[in-house]
């Protein structure tokens, strides 16, 4: 009995500091959503920016870009997908990586092959547990992305992104000469596998093709529609461009997906510290229950063993009791 | 004219300002207002200087910068910036002297603490 006690009191105190642990986890969190929620808001200006001047450069150039033009027979696709760094996050990591298999497997019955590019380290885990090939990986900022890494991320990509178009240009032959040269995996296709953070309550797995891309155009403000035609001339201001547009496109467009893929990015941190959040609330609520019965258990024992105890000496007394009455 | 610095984690500054300096690949461009609009990429390490109307000089340095001038104001769009009050100037020149001895590979990041120290005004 008494053994029993002292392992329900144990389990109590260990019950209690691991609620402590997930308590904390769950305070961090929230703390965390704040933040990162405010940097998707501060990322926003850029962003806006970005489009407007894209959209005017558009009407400017030729919009024959690599980074614009489908290609035919595509036969790489690139699949960046955003994990997090840590675990407890509930099912953060296995719905992003449920979203990129069947991305993956929508990919190959076109007729593509996926090229894995992976963030975090869970993800990296999740591909190499299986053994499959990862063409390149990034670790150590899925909870507080930093414009840098999303920058570099964004370097790698384009750069096998464009290293696929320079092919395009080439000869089949002089192709194959290429490319043990340039030393970059040439692809045809970006894709990226996020968690969109739509409120505290949601937060989607979500896929976007990020090349060739489709600029996302700034409405005309006010009189557009039937004045249109009358005004063309002089509905757009006339640009200057330094250097011409072309030039200008060429170093825009890059920057462009390294903002989008930022943003991505977090708005996955935000999403990783939601669901954490959640997993860690959800923790600590059933620590508390399980000391509750727990506790209850130990009171329990406890008062069966202060019970036996004294019908034990009640029943030891009486024995003594008729035993001295018969020595009379 | 309005002016807004826009970098991609925040936006740095915005208010009214009566002349903007910087440098763009082509050369040095001032903005006043009423200046036709313009698209224009900045050096990779540029120097931008901002005249408020109220007389206030607001210095940056400005790493992968653009410059939009629209009718309404002018917009500066950068990768990385820097007012000159936040640059850490011993971290610059130890960049700098970092950079300068890794010779020709280091040129662009020697390039950037240049442009940080200057637009601190703390350059050589």
């Amino acid at each position: 009995m008494a053994a029993q006690i002292r392992v329900l009191r144990r389990r109590i105190r260990s019950t209690q500091s691991i609620k402590k642990i997930t308590r904390a986890m769950e305070l961090i969190a929230t703390s965390r959503i704040v933040k990162a929620r405010a940097r998707v808001e501060a990322a926003k200006p850029y962003a806006e920016q970005m489009t407007q001047m894209l959209s005017e450069l558009a009407s400017n150039s030729a919009l024959d870009h690599p980074l614009l033009v489908e290609r035919e027979n595509a036969r790489r696709a690139a699949v960046l997908v955003v994990t997090s760094d840590r675990g407890q996050a509930g099912g953060y990591n296995a719905n992003v990586l449920r979203e990129a298999e069947s991305l993956q497997a929508l990919l190959r019955e076109q007729g593509k092959e996926p090229v894995l590019y992976v963030i975090g380290r869970k993800g990296v885990g999740y591909y190499r547990f299986r053994r499959r090939q990862v063409a390149a990986s990034w670790t150590g900022f899925s909870e507080q992305p930093s414009y840098s890494d999303a920058a570099e991320v964004a370097r790698t990509l384009v750069a096998a992104f464009m290293a696929g178009a320079g092919e395009r240009d080439t000869a089949e032959a002089a192709q194959e000469a290429d490319a043990p040269v340039e030393k970059v995996e040439s692809v045809d296709e970006l894709h990226l596998v996020y968690t969109q953070f739509k409120n505290m309550v949601t937060q989607t797995p979500a896929s976007r093709r990020m090349a060739p891309m489709e600029v996302e155009y700034a409405e005309e403000s006010g009189d557009a529609g039937d004045a249109r035609p009358a005004t063309a001339g002089d509905v757009k201001p006339l640009y200057e461009f330094e250097p011409d547009p072309e030039t200008l496109f060429d170093a825009l467009l890059p920057k462009y997906i390294g903002a989008r893929l930022f943003a991505a990015l977090l708005e996955s941190a935000a999403s990783e510290s939601a669901n954490r959040q959640r997993a860690m609330k959800a923790a600590t609520d059933n620590a508390n229950e399980l000391i509750r019965s727990l506790t209850l258990e130990s009171n329990q024992a406890r008062q069966a063993q202060i019970t036996q105890e004294i019908s034990e000496i009640v029943g030891g007394a009486d024995a003594l009791v008729s035993a001295g009455s018969e020595d009379r | 004219m309005t002016v807004d610095l826009v970098a991609v984690e925040r936006k740095i500054w915005s208010g009214q300002a009566s002349f903007v300096l910087a440098s763009t690949t082509e050369g040095e461009i001032g903005v006043m207002p009423g200046h036709e609009p313009t698209l224009a990429q900045l050096d990779d390490a540029a120097v931008v200087r901002v005249d408020g109307t109220d007389g206030s000089k607001t210095t940056l340095a400005v790493h992968g910068g653009f410059l939009h001038v629209t009718p309404d104001g002018v917009t500066v769009l950068a990768e990385f910036a820097e007012l000159s009050e936040e640059i850490d100037v011993s971290r610059a020149r130890d960049a700098l002297r970092r950079a300068e001895g890794e010779g020709a590979e280091g040129a662009a990041a020697a390039e950037r603490a240049n442009v940080r120290l200057r637009a601190a005004g703390a350059a050589e």
